[in-house]
């Protein structure tokens, strides 16, 4: 054996002690210590934390709720940001768009739908690249080719026009009147189903490695199902890099709802998101009302940086060969 | 006794860790004489290969030389920088690693690789540096050196590899070659080869050898003298033949008694009880007192002795007669 | 009758490169004979060794054994069942809870994400078997304390790992053990300590060991029975005491004279002729013969057949 083989003796001594937590084990962790140690990390976590919060508890944190058409007065329309409306002398901290509703309102209920479409289609891609990943790799053979290649064809287009095309056909096949409800479904299927094909290939490399290493045979020598051994051994071992990869595919996910939202693909105006909001706002851009485009414009730029941010610090923080 | 090649003198090498400062090698001082072969021997984590890493400049940070000298024919290198150091190392000292794949550049040939590093060391011309290369394999014995000259590392067997990694570590004509577990990789039937090559080689040019293994039939085989290290100090320092035969520290003793060849017929093995200390945790007084059998209140609480070459760093070392 | 019984076991690995890269570059398939005939027995409550360099054919025979590998050809017998044609499933799962593996690398036998507790009685717990303080029981035969059944892995040096494997291997109380380089991922101070530990535990628990090493040296002191492979073939098989002392075939002799010793200061050992060759394609006859002194013409066209002489078992057409 020589020296620098394992790192066994750089760990930390471990002291013949009870049994530790989860929580423990993890604040002991080399992983929270440089987390702690890494000014980016801990201030992108605190801005996303902010946003998410306040995203979910929009409907205590908003001053109004701009989709309640009682609340709303056509008479504070255009209101500047921070100065009184010249006609009904109230206030808005982010100013109004034509409507009258209150943008930092609005900016809230529409992260909401931002957060909610990006997670759950990022939830989506991460079952689905799971699952064939740990497949292809597993089994392999002709299981695996099959997938890999459907992965392959699926990376030469871009996402978003793949996102754009499952869009559309789901779409179609909804009924006119169900359209707008389905709209946020139908707009996380399509993200999801246009991002597995990174996790299935992270997934399938990791499996690819796990499957060989010792523990595994020990496992199989035992009698385990195939079934067994994916997802009791090998699963727990191949999710580090799936959880990089699912950071920073929420900020990707955030942004390409925002662009489907953008080009009118997307959220519908009763259900808005910051990209439907944006696209709102860029109509009133050039007419003075900067705000209504900026705000909304600002609050996507700050969550998507934050979320990518620390993705990117978790990839370096456990992959140690890239520092 | 004329000047030695290498002269390490009190080196320490230090590296901040969370737990504190860790020190992986611990004043440990000793000189390898031209055409010698020092074995420095011990189990992972006894700081051998951190104290040859020291020697080339090669600490990975934050690892670094705290304290002590490092003289290469009468040159202290332990203080240059960068591109100084590169250009010493270079020409003075061949290095031989484990992995031969490690040393080797998988995108050049063989030959491109030799002729380029003795253009760099040497006064010669390229014709004369291609000659030579050719010359370097066929003295390392690998055959049709002349036709294979132009293959690349892939081409070659893990032994054939090992071979051309020797004759690169030897074709400047360094005065020190540092081979670091040169045979751990290899076959038994391949080892024994490629010891005999070092062995042969070195003791022709005249090279100091720095011979770093765990494998004590290998010391045994092929090294003059012996450096035993435990938790990144010397524990004994002598040469190859009284250290074996006649171990005077505890621990040497131990090693030695712990192969199963030491003993044969008997239905156990020797044991020394534990481990080796993490860096994190070495013990007050000498490093091996929790582990020893003969431990003594002084051992708990002095250091161990500092020791030149034929002593054990230990308070109450063995003496002859009680070399089973 | 043996515990284990191995007739003609043969294995061949497919390293053919992709059909269409054999399509353009006009090449066969390829076929590797990592195991080519192999007959030997074990008995019960005995350690067997099987020992050689790599390409040697040792770890797919150690797999086989234990039923990860199935043979190309040949059987494996153990307690009389055949894993690899039996049929009836009851019986293939008792013989199965009977065969028991410690791996080589004590860094990647274990998972990391588990703690030590689940890992030992995993194989009891698969089967639905009860493991109330199990886990704390065998770490104490092994060595360690009870306390660290709450531990993960990381937290363990490489011996105490093995340490751990070896409690793994004990929970499902097999009768055989297939020892896959135990030790030689260790240090010399450890490896002690842990095959002091195996030869205790083959006592108290009737054990039988099959020990796979490339290290003469281990091999010696804990073997019963010791078996030569070279190239995926049986080249030898003796008693350790005849094996290194009335040596019958050259590639042992080449091996024994090649280990370093204790006591070989300064020797000039007689270096052993050229490398392994490629398993691919293997050397007609004795596959040996290239590297041998003594080959004769015979060595180069027929393959000696396994003879016996006095307790020695050996394929050379010259021994005697």
């Amino acid at each position: 054996m020589t020296d620098t083989s394992h790192k066994s003796d750089a760990e930390i001594i471990a002291p013949k002690l009870a049994e530790k937590s989860r929580l423990r084990v993890f604040l002991d962790s080399d992983i929270f210590y440089a987390f702690r140690r890494s000014p980016v990390a801990v201030v992108s976590t605190v801005v996303v934390l902010i946003l998410v919060l306040s995203a979910v508890f929009a409907p205590l944190v908003a001053p109004t709720n701009p989709f309640d058409p009682s609340s709303l007065n056509l008479m504070n329309g255009f209101s500047s940001p921070m100065q009184p409306n010249a006609f009904t002398g109230d206030t808005f901290l982010l100013g109004t768009d034509d409507q009258g509703r209150d943008v930092f309102s609005t900016i809230l209920y529409g992260m909401r739908v931002s957060l909610f479409v990006g997670v759950a289609a990022v939830l989506l891609a991460m079952v689905l690249g799971i699952t064939l990943g740990l497949i292809s790799g597993y089994v392999g053979g002709w299981t695996e080719t099959i997938i890999m290649r459907v992965a392959d064809v699926q990376l030469t287009f871009p996402s978003i026009l793949i996102a754009m095309l499952i869009f559309g056909v789901a779409k179609g096949f909804t009924p006119v009147e169900y359209r707008d409800q389905m709209a946020i479904w139908v707009l996380i299927l399509a993200i999801g189903l246009s991002d597995w094909v990174q996790f299935a290939r992270v997934v399938r490399g990791a499996t690819l490695v796990e499957k060989r290493k010792e523990y595994v045979e020990a496992a199989r020598l035992i009698g385990r199902t195939p079934f067994a051994i994916m997802l009791r051994h090998i699963l727990p071992n191949v999710l580090s890099p799936v959880l990089v990869i699912a950071t920073i595919s929420l900020a990707l996910a955030i942004i390409a709802e925002a662009t489907l939202s953008f080009l009118g693909v997307g959220a519908p105006a009763t259900q808005p998101s910051l990209g439907t909001l944006i696209r709102i706002g860029q109509g009133y851009l050039f007419s003075g009302e900067w705000w209504i485009l900026l705000f909304p414009a600002v609050t996507l730029l700050m969550l998507a940086l934050s979320v990518n941010l620390l993705g990117d610090w978790l990839r370096d923080a456990l992959n140690p060969r890239l520092r | 006794m004329s000047d030695p090649v290498l002269s390490i003198r009190n080196l320490c090498v230090e590296i901040p860790t969370r737990a504190g400062i860790v020190r992986p090698v611990d004043s440990v001082s000793y000189d390898i004489a031209a055409g010698e072969i020092l074995g420095v021997v011990g189990e992972s984590g006894a700081g051998k290969s951190m104290a040859g890493n020291a020697v080339i400049g090669l600490l990975n940070p934050p690892a670094r030389i705290a304290s002590g000298e490092i003289w290469l024919n009468g040159k202290r290198i332990d203080t240059l920088k960068g591109d100084a150091m590169r250009r010493l190392c270079g020409k003075h000292i061949g290095m031989v690693f484990q992995d031969p794949l490690t040393s080797l550049n998988p995108l050049l040939s063989i030959g491109d690789q030799l002729t380029e590093t003795m253009l760099t060391h040497l006064d010669i011309s390229r014709e004369d540096a291609r000659k030579r290369a050719i010359a370097a394999l066929e003295e390392v014995g690998i055959p049709g050196a002349a036709e294979r000259i132009d293959s690349y590392p892939h081409e070659f067997s893990g032994g054939m590899r090992q071979r051309v990694v020797i004759a690169l570590a030897l074709c400047a004509e360094p005065s020190l070659v540092i081979a670091d577990e040169p045979t751990t990789a290899l076959d038994v039937s391949v080892q024994a080869q490629i010891i005999a090559l070092l062995k042969r080689l070195c003791r022709n040019r005249g090279t100091a050898v720095m011979l770093i293994t765990h494998d004590m039939g290998v010391i045994a085989e092929a090294a003059d003298r012996v450096a035993v290290m435990y938790a990144g100090r010397l524990a004994e320092l002598g040469s190859v033949r009284d250290v074996l035969t006649a171990p005077r520290h505890p621990y040497t003793h131990g090693l030695m008694a712990s192969t199963p060849l030491a003993s044969a017929g008997q239905p156990r093995l020797h044991q020394i009880e534990g481990a080796m200390p993490r860096l994190t945790a070495i013990p007050e007084g000498c490093p091996f007192n929790p582990r020893c059998e003969r431990a003594a209140d002084k051992c708990r609480q002095a250091p161990a002795p500092r020791i030149v070459d034929g002593q054990a760093a230990c308070w109450f070392p063995r003496v002859a007669e009680e070399a089973s | 009758m043996s515990l284990i019984s191995v007739r003609h076991l043969t294995r061949t690995f497919d390293v053919s490169k992709p059909w269409l890269n054999r399509v353009i570059e006009r090449r066969k398939k390829a076929f590797l004979t990592a195991v080519s005939e192999v007959d030997f027995n074990v008995e019960a409550q005995t350690t067997y060794a099987l020992v050689g360099e790599s390409g040697s054919g040792k770890s797919t025979i150690g797999r086989m054994l234990v039923g990860l590998l199935t043979p190309t050809s040949g059987d494996v017998e153990i307690n009389g069942v055949n894993l690899a044609s039996e049929t009836d499933a009851a019986k293939i799962d008792h013989i199965r809870s009977d065969i028991q593996m410690i791996f080589q690398d004590p860094f990647a036998s274990l998972n990391p994400r588990w703690r030590v507790r689940d890992i030992i009685v995993e194989p009891v717990a698969a089967r639905g078997g009860d493991t109330t303080g199990l886990a704390e029981k065998l770490l104490e035969q092994v060595g360690l304390s009870a306390l660290d059944a709450g531990k993960f892995p990381h937290e363990f040096s490489g011996g105490q790992r093995q340490r751990i494997c070896i409690a793994r291997a004990l929970s499902s109380e097999p009768k055989l053990i297939v020892c896959d380089e135990p030790t030689s991922a260790l240090d010399v101070s450890v490896q002690a300590q842990v095959l002091n530990l195996m030869s205790d535990l083959k006592d108290n628990f009737g054990l039988t060991y099959v020990l796979i090493s490339h290290d003469l040296t281990v091999v010696r002191h804990m073997a019963d029975r010791i078996g030569v492979l070279y190239l995926g073939r049986l080249v030898e098989e003796a008693a350790p005491e005849d094996l290194f002392n009335n040596t019958k075939h050259p590639y042992t002799q080449m091996l024994l004279e090649a280990a370093p010793r204790m006591d070989g200061f300064g020797r000039e050992a007689k270096l052993p002729e050229g490398e392994i060759p490629d398993p691919i394609n293997p050397p007609s006859g004795c596959a040996f013969n290239p590297r041998c002194p003594l080959a004769v013409e015979r060595c180069r066209t027929e393959r000696p057949k396994m003879r016996d002489i006095g307790n020695t078992r050996v394929a050379c057409h010259l021994a005697e």
